[in-house]
């Protein structure tokens, strides 16, 4: 019973790192760019939606929507205004550049909220679920987490699958001139991308916000460097291989931290991330390209 | 008929224009603080500053010259810190004379790193591109989660060590040198600018040297195209290695000088950031461009403390540059500038290449 | 002086790894191929590929696009390894070996899409050839000891010489990335020549380049195969070139080998007029 406690923990952590993950695998995909800047978007999303909720007393729906059309904009600001010129450039100074966002974002929060913790309000309330004549029990916010999650995922893969935007979205990532040449708007397609990873990322912020409730100006960084983690482990480009990924490193994590040691479970993480890249370079879902000789 | 340019004559411009730069550099603030005329916080960050271009320069060795994206450098600077430091307290009654303390803990430090990153660098080498770079973002934040746990003491029976909490049971008299995430405290700042400088130019040559021999000839013809560098038979995975295991050398020799410049050193101190900061230095720079990586490391040191006028800004202000820095080098209306004004400059090489 | 000690400088550091017994030269073979095939994504790319090049022939592979020329260099260098069959190299069976220990049992190669180092200089694109028969270590290159002096000099003067075959001398400190087409094509094969190889494989040497360059190309081709008397095999869809260099033709379509022969007899082989001429007839 204790093991399927954690197990749920650790699913509903990986849910979160998964929802972030497909936000850092899209844009991946689409852009061919690690966007480090992508945990602070988490960040400011948690803080708007703090300020929702608990200054201007809003229902928590509506806080989470809002914090989801700021954080789209900002997205689409974000590539517009530097990620955007540098679309010829070498990958390494879209990366830096990447690394000056979060920054940006860092501080720009540090100024504008304070580096004082903020204890996030519960957005469903603090109850559980008890099974098993309690000895089992599930928090409401786990439980949300995992059906969001799952939502998202179902969602997310009907619109890539199904939709045209989905598919111009698919033919950008195969070969951008390409689609460009078919009448694809690469552009809008790319900032599209960037709209929906971080529409997503403020949901996680609330998430991860509402199941580990202190928020600071620092708070998107590690979860953001673990969801990049579980994006690769799954395979970065792949939506299953995201969520896939992000489920596996939750629940790594937690039993790392319960049967392990809680002080080195973020080593196991990232051992177990390397031992899987030995095995498969391109991660569990990822294609292995070959190159042309 | 199109201009070629003389690489060679090139290339020896720049590796003796880098050395004079340091030199001159070294002999103008030696002045400047012996006279007085710098302000005491700079005199502080000469030391940082020294390990930061070392930093920079054995980075650039890996991302510059051998074409491969490392983002935990830092992973090995705290490998350097933590050994050198420690072997400059156990040999604190033995060799009271500094300098030799502090040149036996540089080697001690790059020793230690060395092996570090040969055994990192076995496993993660094979991958390529940005599965590379988050292999080593783990193993940057493996070595700093397994420092952060590490116990080392000693006493008259010897070494002891522990992991997750001090079990060592020191014997009376014992001394706790690493406390975990407490780290390593009361250290004697032994670390001088003049042994700063001297391990600058060690890096300098080092490096040079390398890459005008076979050596640097395989890491760089590895980076330019691998399958051509294997049909021509060199051995891949030993050059990258090589590459690897020097760059992470020259981290831990830097990393002992850093710390040996501060009474405290934590294993957080040396996080993802720093790797990152490193990194900074060397795409600014330029990469494969050392002297570049150079300035790029003074100046981004000392830019933070320059900003502290715009006290909380300044941080702000530092990302705002970073990215303006970015988006104006790759500018091709900027670089299209710079190659008129400046003749036989990199941006003239790339032009031509385009041409060709 | 200078002259003179550039003549002391040998092409072939001796003792050569391209260097055979006397005996029967020109009949032992240095390259069998035999029942060689691969499939790639489901397809059988090249299938039952015997072939045996003598040790000091010059032969071609020919065939339409797409017939699996390029393929059986990749297989022969083990860029991919074969799925079937033996490949015998100077008698040995290279199976298990990888790209760099084919290249030091004695295959060199170029590339159809040019492969140099691009932002390296002409002479170090050589020298980077020549690593394995450098020995100075490490230590000796960081602190510029005599070995380390002794080796580069005769390196350099070895580059030099080997660029000469082809004129590049004088060009031997440019990047090569800037040279033009052609320039580029013929420091590819400078650089494989640098490895000492007993088998020089030329991916499409002439393509892109004008008739005089062609006959130019042909020259050299000639003239390093006398220098070194290695075997050649070459891919090449200019026929003028084919059929005046090679001694045996072999002609590959849809993976399989359709005809192998003297010049004279593929040019009346009327499978492959079908094949590949017939076609090129007609379009002209």
């Amino acid at each position: 019973m204790v093991f399927l406690n954690f197990f749920i923990s650790g699913i509903s952590l990986g849910s979160i790192y998964a929802i972030i993950a497909l936000g850092y695998t899209m844009v991946y995909g689409i852009a061919k760019m690690l966007n480090f800047a992508h945990g602070d978007v988490i960040m400011v999303g948690a803080y708007v939606c703090f300020y929702a909720v608990a200054r201007y007393e809003l229902p928590p729906v509506l806080g989470v929507l809002i914090a989801m059309l700021l954080c789209t904009f900002l997205g689409i600001i974000v590539e517009r205004l530097a990620y955007k010129p540098l679309r010829q450039a070498p990958s390494l100074a879209v990366l830096i550049t990447a690394i000056g966002v979060s920054y940006f974002l860092q501080n720009a929060a540090l100024l504008l909220w304070s580096s004082n913790p903020k204890v996030f309000p519960s957005i469903i309330g603090r109850g559980a679920y008890k099974l098993f004549d309690g000895a089992l029990s599930v928090s409401h916010v786990t439980v949300l987490t995992i059906v969001t999650c799952l939502l998202i995922m179902i969602v997310l893969s009907l619109f890539i699958n199904k939709t045209r935007l989905g598919k111009a979205m698919r033919a950008c990532s195969e070969d951008k001139s390409a689609a460009q040449l078919m009448g694809i708007n690469v552009n809008a397609t790319i900032s599209l991308t960037f709209a929906i990873g971080s529409g997503l990322a403020a949901v996680a912020g609330a998430l991860l916000c509402s199941a580990y409730p202190t928020l600071m100006p620092t708070t998107g960084s590690l979860p953001g460097i673990k969801a990049f983690t579980a994006a690769v482990f799954g395979g970065i480009g792949s939506i299953p291989g995201a969520f896939l990924g992000g489920l596996m490193l939750g629940v790594i994590e937690i039993f790392a931290k319960a049967y392990i040691s809680s002080q080195l479970s973020d080593a196991v993480v990232f051992a177990v991330l390397i031992i899987v890249l030995l095995v498969k370079p391109a991660g569990l879902l990822g294609k292995q390209v070959t190159e042309k000789v | 008929m199109r201009r070629l340019i003389n690489l060679k004559r090139v290339e020896a411009r720049r590796i003796y224009l880098t050395y004079f730069v340091v030199i001159a550099a070294y002999v103008i603030c030696q002045t400047m603080s012996s006279t007085k005329m710098m302000s005491s916080s700079m005199r502080g960050m000469l030391v940082p500053i020294c390990a930061y271009m070392v930093m920079a320069v054995s980075l650039n060795l890996v991302v510059g010259i051998s074409g491969e994206l490392s983002l935990g450098h830092a992973g090995f600077m705290s490998v350097g810190a933590f050994s050198g430091v420690a072997t400059a307290i156990l040999l604190q009654n033995l060799l009271p004379f500094a300098p030799v303390r502090l040149a036996i803990a540089m080697i001690s430090g790059a020793v230690f790193a060395a092996l570090a990153g040969f055994l990192i660098g076995i496993p993660v080498l094979r991958l390529k591109g940005d599965y590379l770079a988050i292999v080593t973002l783990a193993f940057g934040e493996i070595i700093k989660s397994i420092l952060n746990n590490f116990y080392l003491g000693v006493d008259s029976a010897g070494l002891h060590f522990s992991m997750l909490s001090d079990t060592t049971r020191l014997l009376p008299g014992g001394q706790l040198i690493i406390r975990g995430p407490m780290g390593i405290s009361r250290i004697m700042k032994i670390a001088t600018f003049p042994a700063g400088f001297i391990l600058v130019m060690i890096a300098l040559a080092i490096v040079f040297n390398l890459v005008n021999s076979r050596f640097g000839r395989g890491f760089m013809a590895i980076r330019d195209d691998r399958i051509a560098a294997e049909s021509i038979g060199l051995d891949v995975t030993k050059f990258k290695l090589t590459a690897f295991v020097m760059s992470a050398a020259l981290a831990g020799a830097a990393g002992c000088l850093f710390s040996l410049n501060y009474s405290t050193i934590v294993a957080n101190k040396f996080d993802f950031n720093t790797s990152i900061l490193i990194l900074v230095f060397v795409v600014l720079g330029g990469q494969g461009n050392m002297l570049g990586s150079i300035i790029a490391a003074a100046a981004l040191t000392i830019l933070p403390e320059k900003l502290r006028e715009f006290s909380d800004y300044r941080m702000l202000l530092y990302a705002v540059i970073l990215i303006m820095t970015m988006l104006i080098t790759n500018n091709d209306n900027i670089k299209a500038f710079f190659q008129n004004i400046l003749p036989g400059s990199k941006a003239k090489f790339q032009k031509e290449e385009s041409d060709a | 002086m200078e002259k003179e000690k550039r003549s002391r400088t040998r092409l072939v550091p001796l003792p050569s790894r391209a260097l055979v017994p006397d005996r029967d030269a020109a009949r032992d073979p240095v390259l069998e191929c035999i029942n060689l095939g691969i499939t790639l994504g489901g397809i059988k790319a090249v299938e039952d590929f015997n072939f045996t090049v003598g040790r000091t022939e010059i032969a071609g592979l020919i065939g339409p696009n797409g017939a699996g020329k390029t393929t059986v260099f990749n297989l022969l260098t083990k860029v991919y390894q074969p799925t079937t069959g033996t490949i015998l190299l100077n008698g040995r069976d290279t199976h298990g070996m990888n790209t760099m220990q084919v290249n030091k049992a004695g295959i060199a190669r170029t590339f159809q899409n040019i492969r140099l180092f691009k932002n390296l200089s002409v002479a170090d694109n050589v020298k980077a050839a020549m690593n394995n028969d450098m020995r100075y270590n490490m230590l000796n290159a960081i602190l510029r000891t005599p070995a380390y002096r002794r080796e580069e000099i005769a390196a350099h003067r070895r580059a030099l010489k080997l660029l000469s075959i082809f004129d590049m001398q004088d060009i031997a400190d440019v990047r090569a990335g800037s040279l033009p087409y052609g320039a580029q094509r013929r420091l590819e094969i400078v650089r494989a020549l640098a490895t000492n190889p007993s088998l020089l494989l030329l991916d499409e040497p002439a393509a892109g380049m004008n008739p005089s360059e062609t006959a130019e190309l042909m020259d050299s081709i000639r003239k390093v195969h006398e220098m070194f008397q290695i075997a050649i095999v070459l891919i090449e869809h200019d026929m003028s070139l084919v059929m005046n260099i090679c001694e045996g033709i072999c002609v590959l379509n849809f993976g399989h080998i359709i005809a192998k022969g003297t010049p004279d007899d593929i040019q009346s082989n009327p499978a492959v007029i079908e094949a590949y001429l017939g076609r090129n007839r007609e379009a002209k």
